[in-house]
C-alpha cells in the first residue's frame, strides 16, 4: 500500500465517522442532562430515509439535512415527553421508538428504494488543500464533516467551558441542586433531549446524502450504527473529545476489515463487517471494570506498590455516568 | 405513592389501554394513507395472510411458538428488573449448538427421539451460556446489560455466519441458504407433509408459558426474583444473594431462548441459516412490554403478533407494500400503551413506573 493510498483510505475514515461523531455527542448531550435516548438506532435509520426523501422532492441537499435533524428532535421529543412529563422508563420507550422508527423507515421508504438522488459534493478547503498530507486528509472533505471536526471543538467547549455548560452537567449529576440554584430542570431536560436527537438526526442524511448514497432499504447497512454511537457514548466517557475519538476508533476498525478483507478472502466478509462491534464491547468492558465491585476488593488485597499502579491505569481508563442519569427529577 | 388502590382503578386501566390500541390503530392508518396505499385493503391483506386458510393458519402458530418460548423467558428476566436485549443471540447460539448436536448425531444410527431430545437439550445449553456471559459481563465487569447483550448479538451473528461458511459449509459452495439440511429422520414430526406445523414444539411452548406464570406467581424463588427485581439494595440487605438471582434468570430466560433457537432448526428450517433468530428476540421484548411484564396476557399477545408478522408476508405481492408494516403496527401498539400508562398515572394523580 502506497503512502497516498493510505492517506485516503484514512480521509476516508474521518469521513465516515463523521455519522457517528454527529450521533454519540448529540447522546452525550442528552445523557449529561440526565436522559438516555435508547432510540437513536431507529432515530438515524428514519432521519436517514426522510432526508433522503426530502432531498429527493426538493432537490436541495440542505433541506435533506434539515429533515433529518427535524426527524431525530421530533423522535426524541417523544423520549423527553414519557419520561419527562410521564415519568415512564426511558429504557421501555427508547427501545420501542428504535425498533418502531426502523420499521417506520422500511416501510415509508419503500417507494423510492434505489432510487438516484442528490448527494452533498466535495468542498476542497482553498489554499489548505494542497498542504502537503494534511490537505487530503483534513481538507478536502464534505461541509458535513469539516462540521463534524467543529462540532467536536464546539461541544467539548460548551460543557466544559461556559456557563450554561456546567448547568448541563449539573441536570445529570445532581438535578435536585441545579433546581435550587434556579434551573427549570424538565424545560432544560426537554432541550437538550430535543437538541440532541437534532444533532442525531443529522448523522442519517449524512449516511443518505453523501457516505452511503441512496435509500436500499434493510440492505443500506445503516442497522446497527445507532446501538454503536449509545456504546461509543459510554466509550467515550460523555466527554466530546473521547466520543469522537471513539467514533474515529470504530471507523478505522471497519476500514481495517475491508483491506484485511483483500488480504484474507478466505474469511467471510461478513465476519470482518461485524468485528468491530464485539470489539467495541470488549472496550466498554475494559472502561467499566472500575465499577465492580470485585475489582476494588481484589485491588485492596494487593500489596501497596503494585495496587497504586493497578489503581492508577483503571483510573485513567475508567468511565463514570451522570449521577442522575435515568432517573426523573421530583421537586419536593 | 397511595397506599390503596381506587376501586375504579381496573376499570380506568383498561379504558386508557384500550384508547391506546384505537390511537395506535388511527397512527398505522394515517401512515398508510400517508403512503398512498389503501388501508382497509392492507389490513384486509394481512388477516387474510395470517388466517385466510389452513396454510397460513398453521404458519401463523409456527410463528408464534418461538415467540412464546422467548416471552416466557422474558418474564424472568423483566421480573428481576433487567432488560435482557442480548435475547436475540442467545436464539441463534441455541440454534448453534442444538445444529451441532444433531451433525454430531447424524449417522442414522441414533434413535430419533433421542437425537431431537439431545439437540433440544443443547440448544437450551448453548442459550443458557450466551445469556449467563451478558450477566457476568453485567455482575463482574461493570457492563450494562444492554449493551453487553447488543454487543454479544452481533458475535453471535459473526459466528453463525462463519460456520455456515467456513467449518460447515454445504460439500460445494458455502451459501446464505444454510448449512446442509439434516437426515429426514431428524425432522420435528410435523402434522403433515406440507405443514411445518410439529405439535411437539407447540406443546414445549404452551408448557413452557405455563410453568415460568407458576414460578413467578407461585413459588417462594418468584417471589425473591420479584423482591429483586423491584429493589435490589434492599434485598440484598434482606439476605437475598442478588447476584446470583440475577445470573439464575439469566440463565432461564437464554434457556427458553436457546430452546426457541433449537426449535427453528429442528421443526422449521430443518438446517442452520444466516438469520435464524429472525427477530423473535426482539418481538419477545415488545410482547412482554405490551403485557406489562405479566404473564396472564402474553400468550394470546404473542399469537397476535406472529399473526401480524406472518400476515405482512404477502404484502408486497398483493399491495407492492414493505412487510415492515407489522412492525410498525406492533412498535405504535406498544408505544401507545406506554403513553396511556403513563397519562393514567399523571391524571390520576399516582407516580407511574419510573425508573431507569
Amino acid at each position: 500500500m502506497t503512502t497516498g493510498m493510505l492517506l485516503i483510505g484514512l480521509a476516508g475514515v474521518l469521513a465516515s465517522a463523521g455519522p457517528l461523531v454527529f450521533a454519540a455527542i448529540g447522546e452525550a448531550i442528552t445523557e449529561r442532562a440526565g436522559i438516555t435516548n435508547l432510540s437513536m438506532n431507529g432515530l438515524i435509520l428514519l432521519s436517514a430515509m426522510g432526508g433522503f426523501a426530502t432531498a429527493l422532492a426538493t432537490k436541495s441537499v440542505v433541506m435533506g439535512f434539515l429533515a433529518g435533524a427535524a426527524i431525530g428532535g421530533a423522535v426524541s421529543a417523544i423520549v423527553a415527553f414519557s419520561s419527562i412529563t410521564l415519568k415512564q422508563s426511558q429504557v421501555a420507550v427508547g427501545f420501542v421508538l428504535a425498533l418502531l422508527c426502523r420499521d417506520l423507515s422500511y416501510f415509508l421508504g419503500n417507494p423510492i428504494m434505489g432510487m438516484p438522488g442528490p448527494r452533498l459534493s466535495i468542498a476542497p478547503i482553498p489554499g489548505l488543500r494542497d498542504i502537503p498530507m494534511l490537505g487530503v486528509l483534513f481538507f478536502r472533505q464534505d461541509v458535513m464533516t469539516y462540521a463534524s471536526f467543529a462540532l467536536i471543538a464546539a461541544a467539548g467547549l460548551y460543557i466544559n467551558k461556559t456557563r450554561p455548560g456546567l448547568v448541563l452537567r449539573g441536570l445529570g449529576e445532581k438535578p435536585a441542586a441545579a433546581y435550587a440554584r434556579g434551573a427549570n430542570v424538565s424545560r432544560l431536560r426537554y432541550f437538550y433531549t430535543i437538541a440532541g436527537g437534532a444533532l442525531a438526526g443529522l448523522a442519517g442524511p449524512m449516511y443518505s446524502l453523501s457516505i452511503k448514497a441512496g435509500w436500499k432499504g434493510t440492505i443500506t447497512g445503516l442497522d446497527g450504527m445507532g446501538w454503536i454511537a449509545l456504546a461509543i457514548t459510554i466509550f467515550g466517557g460523555w466527554s466530546p473529545f473521547k466520543v469522537a475519538l471513539g467514533a474515529y476508533l470504530f471507523a478505522f476498525l471497519q476500514w481495517l476489515g475491508l483491506v484485511l478483507q483483500s488480504a484474507w478472502p478466505s474469511v467471510p466478509s461478513q465476519v470482518l463487517q461485524v468485528a468491530p462491534f464485539p470489539l467495541m464491547i470488549l472496550t466498554l468492558l475494559f472502561v467499566n471494570m472500575g465499577n465492580a465491585e470485585w475489582v476494588e476488593t481484589s485491588l485492596a488485597k494487593l500489596p501497596e506498590k503494585p495496587r497504586r499502579v493497578v489503581a492508577k491505569a483503571l483510573r485513567a481508563i475508567n468511565v463514570k455516568p451522570p449521577a442522575a442519569l435515568g432517573t426523573p427529577f421530583e421537586k419536593d | 405513592m397511595l397506599r390503596h388502590s381506587m376501586p375504579s382503578s381496573r376499570g380506568t386501566k383498561a379504558l386508557f389501554q384500550f384508547g391506546a390500541v384505537i390511537l395506535a390503530l388511527v397512527l398505522a392508518t394515517l401512515v398508510l394513507i400517508a403512503t398512498g396505499a389503501p388501508p382497509f385493503a392492507a389490513y384486509g391483506s394481512i388477516v387474510k395472510g395470517a388466517v385466510g386458510s389452513w396454510g397460513v393458519a398453521s404458519d401463523t402458530v409456527v410463528a408464534w411458538v418461538p415467540l412464546l418460548l422467548v416471552t416466557a423467558g422474558l418474564l424472568v428476566t423483566f421480573t428481576v428488573g433487567l432488560w435482557n436485549i442480548g435475547i436475540e443471540g442467545q436464539i441463534t447460539l441455541g440454534a448453534i449448538f442444538a445444529t451441532w448436536a444433531l451433525r454430531s448425531l447424524d449417522g442414522g444410527q441414533v434413535d430419533p427421539g433421542l437425537a431431537i431430545t439431545i439437540a433440544f437439550a443443547a440448544g437450551m445449553a448453548g442459550g443458557a451460556l450466551w445469556a449467563m456471559l451478558v450477566g457476568a459481563l453485567k455482575t463482574f465487569g461493570g457492563v450494562n446489560e444492554i449493551f453487553g447483550g447488543l454487543g454479544l448479538n452481533y458475535v453471535a451473528t459473526a459466528l453463525n455466519i462463519w460456520l455456515i461458511f467456513g467449518p460447515w459449509k454445504r460439500p460445494g459452495i458455502a451459501s446464505m441458504s444454510g448449512t446442509l439440511p439434516f437426515d429426514k429422520a431428524y425432522w420435528l414430526p410435523t402434522v403433515n407433509e406440507q405443514s411445518r406445523l410439529a405439535p411437539v414444539a407447540l406443546i414445549v411452548a404452551i408448557v413452557a408459558i405455563v410453568l415460568i406464570f407458576l414460578l413467578i406467581q407461585g413459588t417462594y424463588f418468584g417471589l425473591k426474583l420479584k423482591a429483586v427485581g423491584k429493589n435490589p439494595k434492599a434485598a440484598f440487605l434482606l439476605g437475598i444473594p442478588t447476584w446470583q438471582y440475577l445470573m439464575a434468570s439469566f440463565a432461564i430466560c437464554g434457556a427458553l431462548a436457546g430452546l426457541a433457537g433449537a426449535v427453528q432448526v429442528t421443526a422449521v428450517y430443518h438446517r442452520l441459516i444466516p438469520s435464524i433468530s429472525s427477530g423473535y428476540g426482539y418481538l419477545g421484548l415488545m410482547v412482554a412490554m405490551l403485557v406489562g411484564y405479566s404473564a396472564v396476557w402474553a400468550a394470546p399477545v404473542a399469537l397476535f403478533f406472529a399473526a401480524l408478522n406472518v400476515g405482512a408476508i404477502q404484502l408486497p405481492i398483493t399491495l407492492k407494500l414493505d412487510s415492515s408494516l407489522s412492525g410498525v403496527i406492533q412498535g405504535t401498539l406498544v408505544l401507545f400503551v406506554i403513553l396511556a400508562e403513563g397519562l393514567r398515572g399523571r391524571i390520576m394523580g399516582k407516580k407511574g413506573r419510573a425508573g431507569s
